[in-house]
């Protein structure tokens, strides 16, 4: 999934210094699950506005909804007749939504509720970690399911650097080294000759250094 | 024991402080509250496991809110106490009346009184 966080209240209040009717726009999807922009979010960050510019003497009305999703043109539909009444929205999806809302819907003021910060896991509630990092070529075959793009801090491709010291990476003894898990999973897996392969140079062009990336498909384009 | 405590306190029940969640307390506020404690099981003794903790990671959230919003974070506290433990339930609800007279009323309240 998508995981964000949740921006410090202060930052949001200053986005919508001076707007009269606000809408608070939840997603259902990613940051609901790392507990960032879901319903209970929405609900949250709109009783916090409330109460601030209540306490500033500034009467300001706030809608709360909550999208199955911000990133699909019928979800954002839904909310199509509804947007000329207010003066600023703030997403709480990730920059996706947040960027899908501002294009459909372009003279209305969008604001983000969250920062969004990578594609990970939940390693525990409260704990979410980085797994990848949308390279656009796969390797995971060749090194056995875990992903040194994502999980070295170099993005090394053929084994660990001199970094490495019992089994942690140096930038922080916290940080299992990538290479280490690889190795240890070609190990159990009995793939260990897969490690002498070397592996050639990645093309980066599918990576973000080939500038934005689309993916078209044909087969199920309408 | 027949203890007596302020009466100015409005008691909701809960099954489990775990049932609360963030918004209920920050409603409560926006409603016009001076102050809100939870009262919860000892921690380590919750029949739901971690029902208490889950109540003061959301009292903590709470309090962070409230002090960035201007309300003032230490309107919301957890107190943790066994239910044969009278005493000490009065003795929380002494200690959080006299904190909240000592801050004053809710901003909330007052502002909604004056925009009325």
């Amino acid at each position: 999934m998508i995981v964000a966080d949740k921006k410090p209240i202060e930052e949001i209040i200053d986005m919508v210094k001076g707007y009269r009717k606000i809408l608070i726009l939840g997603c259902n999807e990613c940051v609901t699950v790392c507990e960032a922009g879901g319903k209970k979010e929405v609900a949250v960050l709109a009783s916090a506005l409330r109460m601030y510019f209540m306490n500033e003497g500034t009467k300001i009305e706030m809608d709360e909804i909550t999208l199955e999703r911000q990133c699909d043109h019928e979800y954002l539909e839904e909310i199509r007749n509804s947007m000329d009444q207010y003066d600023a929205v703030v997403s709480l999806a990730c920059g996706v939504g947040v960027q899908f809302m501002a294009e459909k819907y372009f003279g209305s003021p969008i604001y983000p509720g969250v920062n969004t910060c990578f594609m990970g896991v939940t390693e525990e509630r409260g704990v979410w970690s980085e797994r990848c990092q949308g390279c656009g070529q796969c390797i995971l075959d060749r090194t056995a399911g875990i992903c040194p793009i994502s999980r070295c801090a170099k993005r090394l491709l053929n084994g660990p650097c001199g970094g490495s010291t019992k089994g942690k990476c140096e930038i922080s003894k916290d940080l299992d080294c990538a290479w280490q898990i690889i190795i240890d999973r070609l190990k159990e897996l009995d793939r260990l000759d897969d490690y002498e392969e070397i592996a050639p140079i990645k093309d980066w062009s599918t990576e973000r250094a080939g500038g934005p990336r689309k993916v078209v498909r044909e087969d199920v384009r309408q | 024991m027949r203890l007596q405590y302020p009466s100015n306190i409005n008691i909701i029940k809960l099954p489990c402080t775990g049932k609360i969640d963030l918004i209920h307390l920050l409603r409560s506020f926006e409603k016009g509250a001076d102050g809100v404690y939870v009262v919860g099981c000892l921690e380590g003794a919750c029949q739901f496991t971690s029902g208490n903790i889950r109540a003061r990671k959301r009292v903590e959230q709470a309090q962070e809110i409230l002090e960035k919003i201007g309300i003032g974070g230490e309107r919301v506290r957890m107190f943790n106490l066994s239910s044969s433990e009278a005493p000490h339930f009065v003795q929380a609800a002494v200690e959080m009346t006299e904190n909240i007279r000592d801050m004053g009323p809710n901003p909330i309240k007052t502002a909604m009184q004056k925009a009325a």
